[in-house]
Order: C-alpha cells, then sequence, then structure tokens
C-alpha cells in the first residue's frame, strides 16, 4: 500500500508503478468483477513500443456500480437528434425522460432570421399514464403528432420510445407512417428504448440508421461552394460548431450539413450532396458516414477540431483532398493569420502549466481529442478513457474485423445499404483514390486513442466512481475531466474538475478562438489559490488512503 | 378549475419531474443511505445531471443497470448482484429502493427479492452489519416527483418505524417538511432547537445535498435523519407534516397515526406570514414556551418589510408555478403582499389544489386566482397570455416565458440551473418569507430601472 504515499512531483508519472495501481485495483473487488474489469483497465504501449494492448469495451456496465454512462434514449434523442431546431423531437413515454434531456447538454443553434423555427427549447413528451400503458400508448402517440402539427406546422416530426414503450409493444413506426401520409410532413420514429444496448452508443447508431433512412437524400439542391463537406459527429456544445464555422467560410469551404451541432432538416436531406465527410467524433456518428459513401459515393476522413495544432491539421488535410492549390494557399493564409493570437495566450499559460498532468474519462472521441490542447500547454495525460465507445476508438479502426459482436450489439440494426440508382457518384474515382493513398492520405482512418497516448499511461473503460476516486488518490492529477455527474464527487477531494459534455457554462473550445477560450479555463482552474484551502487527506495524513479498502 | 384534461393530449414543456427522482431526494436525506433504482441504468444518470446540477454536489443513485435480456426475463438477478456491489462499495445503512417504468412494467416484485436477498445474505454474513432495505414503488407513468417524494417517506416510516415500549416521549416530535432546500431545513431545525423542542426530521438534506467542502471525501456524505430515530418515529408526541394538498389520508404522518397513535399537525408549507404564523402557534402549544424573542423579532422585521415594501408591489400580477405544496404556500404568501397571483400552476394533481390555494387566500383576495393542475409550460402560457403578468415565480423552467414576456422571474424551488446557490434558497418561515420578499422587491425595481430612460440610480 506504498504506491499511494509515495511523493511525486507532476512532471514524473513513470515513478508510479501502474502495475501496481491496476492490481491494487482490481484487489479490491470481487473475483468476477475483478475478472471483467480486468481487461477493461489496461497499461498503454507497456513495452514502450507501438503496439497497442487489447481494452475491452462496449460490453454492460457492472450493476450497483456507480458509472457515467446513460441510456439508448439519451444517445438517440439527447445526443444526435437533440441539436436540431426545426424538427418536433416528440419522447414517447413518461414524463421524466422528455424533461432530463431538455436543452441539458447546452447545444446552441442559430436561426438565420428571428422567424425561423427553432423547437429546441422546447419539451415534447406524450407523459404516458397507467391507463396508456395498460391499454396502449398508440392512440395518445398519434393525438401528440397531430397536436404538434397543429400548433407547430413543422417541416419534419419525430418520435422517441422510451423503456415502457418497447415493452408494451407500441409500434411507433407504424403510427408514424400513417401520421406522415395523413398529415403530409416527414415522420419517423425511433425504437431507442432505455434498455437497449450498453450505453448511449447504441442510440447513436439507432439515430443514424433513423436519420439516413427518413431524411438523407430526400433535397437534390446543391449548395453554392467549389468545396463543399459535411462535418460529422459535431454537437456544438457551447458555440464550438460556430467557430469551426466561422474557420472553414474564411477558408472557403462550404457546409452543406452538421451531424447535428446547429443543424437543420434541410441541411440532412441535402447532405448527400456533399463532397466530402469529415468525422469529429468517430463513435457516434461513423455509421452515417460508412452509409453515405456506399449509398453516394462520398469519402470520409477522420478530422479534429478540438486544438489548434489539430485544427491547422485537419485545415490542410481536407485541402489536401480537394487537391487545389488554390484552397491549399488559401488555407494557409488562414492558419498564419490565426495563429498568432492562439500563440500567445498559449505560450503565457504554458509557462503556467508545463508538466502538470491531467486525466481524461468522458464520452467517446472527447477524452482522446482534448488530449491535444492538454499537450499544447505542456500537460501531460496520465490517464484516460472513454464513457461509451467501442474497441476501435481505442485501438484503432484497423482491429474492426476482430471485434466480438455481442448480443446486445446484435440487438442495434445494421442497415444493408446499396448504391442509389440515380445520386451515386463516386467523388474520386479509383484511380485518384489509389495515388492519394500513395501519397499518404488516408481515407476511413482513425487509429484511435492509445496510438496517440504516451507509453505506460493507464487506460481505463467505463470507469466507476471507486476507480475514480481511487485514481486521484494515487495520482493526484492537476485536473480531472468528466461531466456533471462527476465534478463535484472529485472536486470534494480537492482536484479541479472539467466537464468536457457541457463544457461548465464555457466554450467555445473547438478551433483557434476555441483554443485560446480552453487555455485560459485550464489555467484558471489548476493555478488557483483555493485548492491549497482545502487540504487532501494525503496532505496531512498519508495513512488515511493508505487504509482505504473495498470492503471497508 | 383548468385542467390539462380540458385541452391537450400531450405535454409541452412539462411543469413536473418523473417518480423515482423524487423517492431519491428523500432517500438522500437519511443517515447512511444510498438511493438505488431498480430499471434502465440511464434513469440514475439523468436524475443524477440533474439534482447535481441543482444542488451542486455529489448524489450517487445506484442502478441495477437492466437490459433487453432482463427486460424479458426479469431482473431479479441484476437488482441482488447490485445490491451487493453497493453494500460492499459504500457500507450503506439503509439502501432505498424505487422502481422505474421498466420495472414497473415488467411487474418484478421487489419488496419479494428484497426479503429474499436479505435472508440469503444473513445467512451468508451472519451479522448485525446488512443494512434496512427499503423498497417504494414508483412508476413514473403514475403522479409526478412530488408523489415519488412522499411515497417513499411512507415507505421508509412504514418499512424502519416499529413498536417501543414505553410512553411517548413528551419533549419528542416527528417533522416531515416535504421537499424543501438544505437551507430551509437547517433553519427549520434552528426554530425547533430554540423551542426546546427534539425533533426527528425526515428527511433531512440539510447536510447531504449542500456540504461543506472536506479534506477526506465521504462516500456517503454525513448527516441526514439517523436511522435509530426513524425506528422510534412512533414514540413521537407528534407529527409535523407540511403540504395542504397531502391530505390526511395514506401519508407517512397519517400512518404514524394510525400505527403508533402519534397525533398528526397537518399544516400549510409555511411560506408568508400565517402559514408561518401557524407553525409558530403549534410549536408554542407543543413546546408550552412563547416563541423565543429572535423569532418574534423576525417576524417584526418581516412585517415592517411588507410596509416598505407596499408600494413595489401592490397590484402587481403573479404566475405561481411548481409543486403544488410550494404553489400553495407562495400564493398565500404573494396575497399578503398586495401582489395579486392570477395563476397558481403545477404538474401535479392531487386533487387537493384549488381547495388549498382557496383556503389560503379567501380571507385576503377579493378575486381567486385562476388554479391550472396537471398541466404544462405551453398551457400555462396560454392562460397567462391572457392574464397580462406582471412577474413570475417558481423554477427554472419558466425562464422562456419570462423572456418571451420580459418580465421578471424570481427562482424558487427545483430545479434551479440557471442560477447559484439553488440549495440555499430559504422559502419559509419569517426568515426565508424575507429573503423571498426582498427578492421579488429587487426585481421588480430591477426591471424598472432597466427600462427606464432616465437613468435613476435612486429608485
Amino acid at each position: 500500500m506504498a504506491l499511494s504515499v509515495k511523493e511525486r512531483p507532476d512532471s514524473e508519472p513513470e515513478r508510479i508503478d501502474l502495475n501496481d495501481v491496476r492490481q491494487e485495483i482490481l484487489d479490491r473487488y470481487p473475483t468476477k468483477v475483478a475478472r471483467k474489469r480486468a481487461k477493461q483497465i489496461v497499461i498503454n504501449r507497456a513495452g514502450g513500443g507501438a503496439e497497442v494492448p487489447e481494452i475491452e469495451a462496449n460490453t454492460r456496465t457492472i450493476p450497483g456500480i456507480i458509472t457515467q454512462r446513460g441510456c439508448t434514449y439519451a444517445g438517440c434523442k439527447g445526443v444526435i437528434l437533440g441539436p436540431t431546431r426545426d424538427i418536433v423531437n416528440i419522447t414517447h413515454g413518461p414524463v421524466g425522460c422528455g424533461f432530463y434531456s431538455w436543452l441539458t447538454r447546452r447545444n446552441q443553434t442559430r436561426a438565420s432570421t428571428p422567424e425561423d423555427e427553432n423547437y429546441m427549447t422546447y419539451c415534447f413528451s406524450t407523459d404516458m399514464q397507467e391507463e396508456d400503458i395498460v391499454f396502449g400508448g398508440e392512440k395518445k402517440l398519434r393525438a401528440a403528432v397531430l397536436e404538434a402539427y397543429e400548433i407547430f406546422r413543422p417541416k419534419a416530426i419525430s418520435i422517441f420510445s422510451t423503456c415502457p414503450v418497447g415493452l408494451i409493444g407500441d409500434d411507433v413506426h407504424t403510427v408514424a407512417r400513417e401520421m406522415k401520409e395523413h398529415l403530409g410532413i416527414n415522420i419517423f420514429a425511433f425504437s431507442c428504448e432505455g434498455y437497449k444496448g450498453v450505453s448511449q452508443s447504441a442510440g447513436h447508431h439507432i439515430a443514424n440508421n433513423g436519420i439516413f433512412t427518413h431524411v438523407v437524400g430526400l433535397d437534390d439542391t446543391r449548395k453554392e461552394g467549389k468545396y463543399s463537406i459535411n462535418l460529422l459527429g459535431e454537437y456544438n456544445i457551447g458555440g464550438d460548431a460556430f467557430e469551426i464555422e466561422r474557420i472553414l467560410h474564411r477558408c472557403g469551404i462550404t457546409v452543406v450539413s452538421t451531424f447535428s451541432g446547429n443543424s437543420t432538416y434541410t441541411q440532412f436531406s441535402n447532405a448527400h450532396t456533399a463532397d466530402l465527410n469529415t468525422i469529429m467524433c468517430h463513435r457516434s456518428i461513423n455509421y452515417v458516414a460508412e452509409m453515405m459513401e456506399t449509398r453516394y459515393g462520398i469519402p470520409w476522413i477522420k478530422i479534429n477540431f478540438i486544438g489548434a495544432g489539430a485544427t491547422a491539421k485537419t485545415l490542410r488535410k481536407i485541402a489536401r483532398y480537394f487537391e487545389d492549390p488554390e484552397l491549399a494557399d488559401r488555407v494557409e493564409e488562414i492558419i498564419e493569420s490565426e495563429m498568432p493570437d492562439v500563440e500567445k495566450v498559449r505560450d503565457e499559460v504554458r509557462a503556467r502549466c508545463e508538466g502538470k498532468s491531467a486525466m481524461l474519462f468522458v464520452g467517446g472521441s472527447r477524452a482522446h481529442h482534448y488530449q491535444e490542447l492538454f499537450r499544447e500547454i505542456g500537460m501531460i495525460t496520465v490517464s484516460a478513457g472513454y464513457e461509451f465507445a467501442h474497441r476501435d476508438d481505442y485501438e484503432g479502426r484497423n482491429i474492426l474485423p476482430d471485434i466480438r459482436v455481442d448480443a446486445d450489439s446484435r440487438n442495434i440494426e445494421e442497415l444493408h445499404v446499396e448504391p442509389d440508382p440515380e445520386r451515386y457518384r463516386p467523388r474520386k474515382n479509383p484511380e485518384e483514390l489509389e495515388r492519394l493513398a500513395r501519397e499518404g492520405f488516408r481515407f476511413k482512418d482513425y487509429d484511435g486513442m492509445m496510438s496517440d497516448m504516451p507509453a505506460r499511461t493507464l487506460i481505463i473503460d467505463d470507469i466507476s466512481q471507486y476507480e475514480t476516486e481511487r485514481l486521484i488518490e494515487i495520482f493526484k492529477p492537476a485536473i480531472f475531466c468528466a461531466a456533471i455527474k462527476e465534478k463535484y464527487a472529485i472536486q470534494k477531494k480537492g482536484i479541479p474538475m472539467k466537464q468536457l459534455h457541457s463544457y461548465d457554462s464555457g466554450g467555445p473550445y473547438a478551433g483557434f478562438r476555441g483554443a485560446v477560450n480552453f487555455y485560459r479555463e485550464i489555467d484558471r482552474m489548476v493555478n488557483t489559490k483555493i485548492w491549497s484551502a482545502i487540504k487532501a487527506p494525503w496532505q496531512k495524513s498519508p495513512e488515511l488512503s493508505a487504509g482505504y479498502a473495498w470492503n471497508a | 378549475m383548468k385542467s390539462s384534461r380540458d385541452s391537450y393530449v400531450s405535454t409541452t414543456n412539462a411543469c413536473k419531474l418523473c417518480k423515482p427522482m423524487g423517492a431519491c431526494l428523500a432517500f438522500r436525506g437519511i443517515e447512511g443511505a444510498v438511493p438505488f433504482l431498480h430499471g434502465s441504468q440511464g434513469c440514475a444518470t439523468y436524475m443524477r445531471r440533474y439534482i447535481i446540477s441543482h444542488f451542486r454536489e455529489p448524489m450517487d443513485i445506484a442502478s441495477s443497470s437492466l437490459g433487453e435480456k432482463h427486460a424479458v426475463y426479469g431482473g431479479e438477478a441484476n437488482l441482488i448482484l447490485g445490491l451487493k456491489n453497493v453494500l460492499s462499495k459504500f457500507s450503506p445503512r439503509l439502501i432505498g429502493v424505487a422502481t422505474t417504468c421498466l420495472t414497473e412494467t415488467i411487474g418484478d416484485d421487489v419488496p419479494m427479492i428484497l426479503r429474499k436477498f436479505h435472508r440469503e445474505s444473513r445467512i451468508e454474513h451472519a451479522g448485525p452489519d446488512l443494512p434496512l432495505l427499503v423498497s417504494v414503488s414508483t412508476p413514473s407513468y403514475s403522479g409526478t416527483h412530488m408523489e415519488g417524494f412522499h411515497a417513499a417517506i411512507k415507505a421508509v416510516t412504514d418499512q424502519v418505524c416499529i413498536a417501543l415500549p414505553g410512553s411517548a416521549a413528551q419533549d419528542r416530535i416527528n417533522l416531515l417538511p416535504g421537499f424543501l432546500s438544505p437551507a430551509d431545513i437547517r433553519y427549520l431545525k434552528e426554530i425547533l432547537v430554540d423551542f426546546g423542542i427534539h425533533a426527528v426530521v425526515l428527511p433531512d438534506i440539510s447536510e447531504t445535498l449542500d456540504g461543506p467542502a472536506l479534506e477526506d471525501y465521504e462516500k456517503i456524505p454525513s448527516g441526514g435523519t439517523p436511522i435509530q430515530d426513524i425506528r422510534s418515529m412512533g414514540k413521537a408526541c407528534g407529527t409535523i407534516q407540511f403540504g395542504r394538498t397531502l391530505g390526511y389520508e395514506d401519508t407517512a404522518g397519517s400512518r404514524l397515526h394510525e400505527r403508533f397513535n402519534v397525533p398528526l399537525h397537518a399544516l400549510g408549507m409555511p411560506v408568508g406570514l400565517r402559514e408561518t404564523d401557524r407553525f409558530f402557534s403549534l410549536l408554542e402549544d407543543i413546546s408550552g414556551l412563547p416563541t423565543p424573542r429572535k423569532h418574534a423579532l423576525e417576524r417584526g422585521r418581516l412585517i415592517d418589510a411588507f410596509v416598505d415594501a407596499h408600494k413595489y408591489l401592490f397590484g402587481k400580477r403573479a404566475v405561481i408555478y411548481g409543486e403544488e405544496d410550494l404553489v400553495v404556500g407562495l400564493t398565500s404568501f404573494l396575497a399578503e403582499t398586495g401582489i395579486r397571483p392570477v395563476i397558481c400552476a403545477s404538474g401535479g394533481r392531487s386533487g387537493r389544489f384549488r381547495e388549498a390555494v382557496e383556503q389560503v387566500t379567501r380571507d385576503i383576495l377579493a378575486e381567486s386566482p385562476m388554479v391550472c393542475d396537471g398541466v404544462d409550460f405551453h398551457e400555462i402560457a396560454g392562460e397567462a397570455e391572457k392574464l397580462a403578468p406582471d412577474l413570475l415565480v417558481g423554477h427554472s423552467k419558466g425562464y422562456h416565458l419570462s423572456s418571451r414576456w420580459k418580465i421578471p422571474l424570481v427562482r424558487v424551488g427545483f430545479p434551479i440551473h440557471d442560477r447559484f446557490g439553488g440549495q440555499r434558497t430559504l422559502h419559509v418561515g419569517y426568515r426565508g418569507t424575507q429573503s423571498l420578499l426582498d427578492g421579488i422587491v429587487n426585481a421588480f425595481i430591477g426591471s424598472k430601472q432597466e427600462d427606464s430612460p432616465v437613468g435613476y440610480g435612486y429608485m
């Protein structure tokens, strides 16, 4: 038990033996739980080489362990469809689910005129009562759709199923089809009951399938612009999308659609007219990119606008794809004009943050992307993990063929997609693709979090609260990043905690100006004096943490 | 009375939360307790994030994390495994298991599963260490978070209180405050101490949902109603229960009366002068002591402030919304200040809301406010627009109306997600009323100042 009381400056995380830490955490669990967790707690590149270890991910959470994870409904309605402003989203179920997903993610939207529809501030629910559970809720759902239509006359209405809906067997899809015929607007439903899948990730997949099936491809209008892209997996938390749109606009790149920050129904319906799909959050949105490639011939690439360096790299990658020197020059010009402001703040903050350590346990891409921002101010990520990601998000897409499909994943439909007879248009011919590949340009590329992280760091999937507590006690990171649920428990232990889902009321953090915001925010958090007033147990009496035990 | 049944079938911008969330809040106010939701893990996650962002405090809710398989075959195995894990991690004194719409729909028999678990665990562990297991049925398709809250409190008294030998303790009462803020509970306890009354306050979230920064993190925060105290609630010489819409039947207070013959004093939530006077008069009766000078002074200052505030408030029209009992208390108070409550609205539907509002306004208002139960914000807006209100009083979810109508919203109750210090908002007693009054007057002065082209710094 000596490891938790070792003196360790922030800059030397390697002095803690990760094997000891891992073993100590596992030892506190009952055997069966320990066996499962052992596969989800791994040491990254333990030998120091390039090869990353295998990690278990996207498997069921152990009951009674306080998890960070949410449910399928949350992933479908809350995450993917929530940020679209002009679709009336009706939650079919009791009142709680709709209420809890009522704009709580701080997605922003910007309607072009004050008259433009914006239903994001609304929360629509069928508010099922006992009689609906007993006699079925379809009648009420039909009435709710009709009411929404009569009050708002929206372009589209979508329906989201909660737990009891699937159990009592309401046929939401038939209701949607009938009401669509009856009212003449697009109406579609999602079977995203909370109990499906192992986390919100299942809901992302269901949402992708639904949007692809019912909306993408409905409008062939081409937006003006030489370089047209879709921005996939960007949710405009705290205004991230606005900053990204600003930069792309300066570069002369047209954003046809965003899935789904600051998005509209119309954007989704002509997303298939774009010439490139760029993916921010690989976990939540890769499905729709894959399907669009097969049906419409749009290639996809992984990009990242979190971090100033990553933003520059992303812009260059997009320019490289379009193979137009004019765009390449423009991109260089923009990077050159944006970077001085970034560098000024970065260097100033770096002087105060260099060598401090961070931990990130959040999301399905954020725990990876934000390491970039920390790196830029000289901070080291000593441990990280995702809340709901899959193995490919850790180990890279090259392991995709090895992923075992379990019963939970089989529950989520894989759509069979074929090229659209009229709209399939390969954006690059095979020779072009081959040449680009030869030159080192990579399509459908995501190497995952682990290859991008330093060797000998601790990777934990679906971290539990007990593990969080233990990690903090052992590593004493300068900052811990997770979500609101973890925030106050971590701060009670004297460690600043940054929310990377809803940004602690801050943001944007994407792009160049976002990077500046983030540097300043982290500087504020890790260098504030208040933390010295809350003495953590090890600072005063180290034996306290050493005496900690699972069965205490 | 206006009711959602008269108009829309669907709910647009609900003015209520779900039943199991209320139960989790109530369990959080018991010493050493861990709330546990039997259902999909998303419920626990959603409710935690909601409660946590209001209180800005940790809030653990365990979950049995049921999946599709369990929805078909039943959730017993997961519930038992979940309980074991909570047991070993938290060493709780009590686990409060609330059901969700999932487990109510599939019909899991939670009391039976808990009995079985208890029996088997006793054999395995053989010791006094096993926590109490309390179960409550909280299908979210039946009632609001307040029904869940009160159901949990009733379940706790039903399942924890036991008959003890000896006669009732004359210096002891039970206080069932309902869902108030931690600051309210702290203040109520202070009042009781000042009267020399030993009270069991159930639940007591004064520390568990508003704790200090600590050197040594506690997995279950200190505070909460001690279980030993709950056990002996049958020995009290009276129970005070806040909430006019609760009724006298089938509440925790009425059950304590039926089972242990503890007299029940059902009061309204003590907001405003008259409801607080009723509370203090009762405390005088119970303690046999006059109201301590400290509180008499606070009452006096409040009256003084009512006079001072009158010019700012008289004739202003207010829309009050939220939990039924809180709305009744606020309505009673606002009517006293000269404000005209024009709409009293709630997503709840106890059936006693209208009567309660009338009870507290009939002596003081020429015209009764419109009372709407079972309504959402869309319906509230529809009615309120015709009445040109000047003020909204309620939780954060009324913000969009306040911004649309450009009138102030004074935030009270739960959830408050767009202001700081929701957990420290005082609502009850002379002190709470004073604080609400100051807030309301300042909201009016502030908006008048904003709207004035003159630029007054002297209002």
